[in-house]
């Protein structure tokens, strides 16, 4: 194989595109998390039924902006709704139950749009003004990729500013600090908890939608990507939302650059990724150590 | 007249209380002598010993784990393996199959017990995961996603006697010799000072490390345990359908195993096999009429978790201890 310098810099920003995906999806787990204590083990579910979301609009109208609009708004009533009905009865009751509860909300999600869009699958092409490939100076990139970085920096930077600048975010910001203070200052913290389990969910719907071009659109799409996202729990830190965009990238680029040199481990370098995070580290890059003990 | 009658009732569920794995070898004994379905009483009796293993990690020792597809499928594989490719004695293979399972749980509970909390059960889903590419990957000797075939043990010799496993009937009281020798050595070392120690790091973890309990040494030799009862379960599971699918080292069979234990009751030793005989039993009906079974798995798990954390079992016993 021919290792030019412009092939290991092309396949560096491919892993920062993949990686992407990954942040999204990270970054939302990581919010629920540090505020409700709550694995979302539907989390990869709504990253499919947001790809699905997607395909749907996007197959009516054409129109990609306003897949971007719709989906994250699906996901995020599924997620409003979830939290409101399921998962507000089971707070004080362990943090097992929630995330049994939400693993069998997969499930459900996984039927329901197996009832309604078929158990075979969709293709999701690459929206026509997003199609071609551009210069990036290392050689030729796929258009498509490019926007996708840089959609999801603008969307972790108003994620950002809305936390660390704007009053909401405040209240989100001493929320997951502690939350009976906040109650006895006259918040309504299970309104909090609510709100941002939506933006969470919506998070993981966008993500799902951003990746169906480049992944396809499955019933069981999901299930890896639960996988992907804990390891990057793990790695980056579990509630910590840098860690999350440290360790998205991170896994892109390493997963993507063993794709480079060998296919056949690229499955696998995520999973040795997170043993050494253990091995070294086991609170993650970015976490607090005892946390959650 | 009444009273004599809950006054017998009671004495026989003494007793029971007071041996649970022969209560539940009995029962099981039993089990298809009413239930006319053979082929299912033998699906019921495997994970319903599945689920008594994972009911170790999750029951007795309070860790909710995502990964014991990786024990069963492990367990599965290894004895399929020797049986299909290198021809190997069905029992050979069996203690095969459930050190390979308990091996795989060494190594996935020494990365795992290095954090604490809920991490355990993502770590244990992501590693389990790992396990199953490293199968799927092993195709030269797991078959891949076809599977692996040639599982077959048609006759088994019992000293001068040979047994025809190809008669469900035979087949059943041959899985239930060893899946009872299993839930016996489950209940007595759940009776064991080990066992009051765990459900001691279930109740307490703090006061049990202040009363000098090495807690992560614990958790790591139930997981062991756990993960070679479920090892087994998964190596007579593979002779008992001649075949070993990659499905059986997925997500959904690390959920079933949850399924099971939650429905049955977790933390009580007969719920698995409760919760084994209804889930599989809906199952059969169920699936006669729909494709939407996840669906309904799904629903369960939310009514289940909302509803009934105590499962059937569990439900029963609560009852009667009242």
């Amino acid at each position: 194989m021919d290792l030019t310098v412009s092939l290991i810099a092309q396949q560096l920003v491919a892993g920062i595109s993949l990686g992407s995906i990954y942040v999204l999806v990270g970054v939302g787990l990581s919010l629920i998390f540090g505020l409700l204590t709550i694995v979302n083990f539907a989390h990869g579910a709504l990253f499919m039924t947001g790809a699905y979301v997607g395909t749907y609009v996007f197959m009516k109208t054409g129109n990609f902006w306003l897949c971007l609009l719709a989906v994250p708004l699906a996901t995020g009533m599924i997620g409003l709704f979830a939290e409101r009905l399921l998962i507000r009865p089971l707070y004080g009751r362990g943090i097992d139950y929630p995330l049994l509860l939400t693993f069998g909300l997969a499930y459900v999600l996984m039927d329901v749009v197996r009832m309604l869009f078929g158990v075979q699958g969709e293709r999701f092409d690459t929206p026509d003004a997003l199609q071609g490939a551009v210069d990036i100076g290392v050689g030729m990139f796929p258009l498509y990729r490019l926007v996708l970085i840089v959609f999801t920096a603008a969307v972790m930077l108003a994620l950002w500013l809305f936390i660390e600048k704007t009053r909401y975010g405040l209240i989100i910001r001493a929320g997951a600090r502690d939350a009976q203070v906040l109650r006895v200052l006259g918040i309504d913290v299970s309104r909090v908890w609510l709100a941002v389990f939506g933006m969470g969910s919506a998070l993981a719907g966008l993500a799902g939608l951003l990746a169906a071009p480049m992944r396809g659109v499955s019933p069981e799409m999901g299930i890896p990507v639960l996988v992907e996202a804990f390891v990057i729990t793990v790695v980056g830190g579990m509630g910590s939302l840098g860690g999350a965009i440290a360790a998205g990238l991170l896994l892109g680029i390493v997963v993507s650059m063993t794709t480079l040199f060998a296919p056949e481990m690229a499955e696998l370098s995520m999973f040795a990724l997170m043993a050494l995070t253990l091995i070294a580290r086991p609170q993650g890059l970015f976490g607090r150590k005892g946390l959650l003990s | 007249m009444s009273d004599q009658h809950s006054a017998f009732v009671r004495s026989v569920a003494d007793r029971a209380a007071r041996h649970p794995a022969a209560a539940t070898i009995l029962v099981l004994a039993l089990f298809p002598l009413v239930f006319p379905f053979h082929t299912l009483a033998i699906n019921i009796l495997l994970f319903g010993l599945f689920a008594a293993g994972y009911n170790i990690t999750f029951g007795y020792t309070g860790k909710l784990s995502f990964g014991h597809a990786a024990f069963f499928g492990g367990g599965a594989y290894g004895c399929g393996i020797l049986i299909a490719n290198y021809q190997v004695h069905w029992a050979l293979a069996v203690v095969f199959g459930v050190a390979l399972g308990g091996l795989i749980a060494l190594l996935i509970g020494l990365l795992a017990t290095r954090t604490r909390g809920i991490y355990f059960a993502m770590v244990t889903l992501a590693l389990a995961q790992c396990v199953y590419f490293l199968f799927f990957h092993a195709s030269s000797l797991t078959g891949g996603d076809n599977g692996l075939r040639g599982v077959n043990v048609p006759r088994v010799a019992l000293g001068p006697i040979s047994i025809d496993l190809l008669d469900p009937m035979v087949k059943y009281y041959f899985m239930l010799s060893l899946v009872g020798g299993a839930v016996w050595v489950l209940a007595r070392i759940l009776r064991s000072p080990f066992g009051a120690i765990l459900e001691a790091i279930r109740e307490n973890e703090a006061r049990a490390r202040a009363c000098g309990v090495n807690i992560e040494a614990t958790r790591l030799l139930s997981l062991v345990i756990s993960g070679m009862v479920c090892a087994l379960a998964g190596a007579l599971n593979a002779i008992n359908l001649s075949t070993v699918a990659i499905d059986s080292l997925s997500y959904h069979t690390s959920g079933l195993a949850m399924m099971l234990t939650l429905l049955g009751g977790m933390g009580t030793f007969f719920g698995p096999f409760v919760g084994s005989a209804v889930f599989l039993g809906i199952e059969h009906i169920v699936t006669g009429y729909t494709e939407r079974w996840q669906l309904i798995v799904g629903i369960v798990f939310i009514v289940l978790v909302l509803y009934f954390p105590r499962g059937i079992w569990g439900s029963i016993l609560q009852r009667a201890g009242k």
